[in-house]
């Protein structure tokens, strides 16, 4: 069984998504990464998926979902590295992901988090 | 059939000079006001399709173009039909090198065959079957020919018509020109986002100045690669919207809602540049 590890960094997580997402592995980082902003009180997520060379409506609505999901949750979600073609294929597939931020690597992902968990509760998820 | 083929054969061989003659004068009839190919281009031509004719029908099959026999001439009526296409014919006066042949070829049966009707209408059919068949074929590859020219341009109007540019450090701009078609925003988006990943560039500039009008469907695949942009972590701008531009996006009822939207180029640049943090300031008086 493939897991994708999620690590803690502060008050933040990162999950770094380095091999092919099948359903399987999506739907098990969604349980394990809403029961870990839970116990750990999170207050952003970075998700790194510059190594996702494929998607599928699936796997995009997954990422939106979680994405969603870990907002409920009071934890900023921030998508980092999406590849050309990804992004190509989400557009074409409807799938826009309206609401989740992106960034396009790490270094500017935590610029943004940080800098929405000090602007406080209502600077999130405007677009 | 081999009767009759047999017999073209015989005509082709025994008076292809006399019917040369009447060609060329057939030929320089309509073409004699024409620069684009000489004299003794055309007659270098009819001679070699006649000593082909000749080959060509001196064995079975007469009235199956594509057999074997037939390659050389079909491949030589390629080629006149390449170059045709290239200096500039219409495909009329391409298929009137093989048409202008029937009088001269006519006019031979008739001397040969007048004391005969049933035989010479027999063998008028025959040969107008043939030269019809091989006209067709010349206008076929002439169509062909002038098709791989279209095509040729098209991709490189393809190529020309999408440079990104790099304006400043984290900002890009991509200005459009032409209208924007599925086939040609898939390529300006692939190579703007690429951009943008080697770059790393926050800001991508999208200068529609150059295109002549936007309808919904510009517009949809204006949103869709802004929205490309912006789900891989950068921003996008649109500028060089023309007064008529924004008046139809209005009346069309599209939603740029979300988009910013900039009247110039310099004001995008200004925008972005802001954004990032700078500011440009002057130092003489």
């Amino acid at each position: 069984m493939e897991r994708i590890p999620i690590l803690g960094m502060g008050r933040f997580l990162l999950v770094t998504i380095q091999i092919e997402m099948d359903d399987g592995v999506a739907l098990r980082l969604q349980e394990d990464l809403t029961a870990r902003i839970e116990k750990t009180g999170a207050r952003g997520v970075l998700i790194d998926i510059s190594a996702l060379e494929m998607v599928d409506s699936f796997i995009g609505r997954m990422i939106g979902n979680i994405s969603a999901m870990s907002h409920i949750l009071n934890a900023r979600t921030v998508l980092i590295g999406m590849q050309p073609a990804v992004a190509i294929t989400l557009v074409e597939l409807g799938l826009t992901l309206t609401g989740v931020k992106t960034a396009l690597n790490v270094e500017r992902g935590m610029a943004l988090l940080a800098a929405s968990d000090e602007d406080g509760e209502d600077a999130s998820g405007q677009e | 059939m081999t009767n009759a083929q047999s017999r073209t054969h015989t005509i082709v061989k025994k008076y292809g000079n006399e019917m040369l003659a009447g060609w060329m004068n057939e030929l320089s009839g309509s073409l004699r006001t024409d620069r684009r190919i000489s004299q003794s281009e055309l007659s270098a031509q009819t001679r070699e399709f006649l000593a082909l004719l000749e080959t060509a029908s001196s064995s079975d099959g007469i009235q199956n173009l594509e057999g074997a026999q037939w390659t050389p001439l079909r491949d030589f009526l390629d080629s006149i039909s390449r170059s045709r296409a290239e200096q500039g014919f219409s495909s009329d006066e391409t298929a009137m090198f093989i048409f202008s042949f029937k009088k001269p070829l006519f006019e031979r049966l008739r001397k040969d065959f007048g004391d005969n009707p049933q035989l010479l209408a027999e063998e008028t059919w025959n040969a107008t079957e043939l030269l019809d068949k091989l006209g067709l074929h010349t206008i076929k590859s002439f169509q062909r020919a002038r098709e791989a020219v279209i095509n040729r341009q098209q991709e490189e109007l393809l190529e020309l018509s999408t440079p990104v540019v790099k304006l400043w450090e984290g900002i890009l701009a991509l200005p459009m020109i032409g209208t924007l078609d599925s086939a040609r925003t898939q390529v300006v988006m692939e190579s703007l986002l690429q951009r943008i990943v080697e770059t790393g560039s926050e800001t991508a500039i999208i200068d529609i100045t150059g295109v002549p009008t936007v309808d919904t469907l510009t517009a949809q695949h204006l949103l869709k690669t802004v929205t490309a942009i912006r789900m891989m972590g950068a921003d996008c701008i649109i500028s060089g919207i023309r007064p008529q531009i924004a008046q139809t996006i209005v009346h069309l009822g599209i939603d740029l809602q979300g988009i910013t939207t900039k009247a110039t180029l310099a004001d995008a640049l200004a925008l972005a540049l802001k954004r990032m943090g700078f500011a440009v300031s002057r130092t003489k008086g």
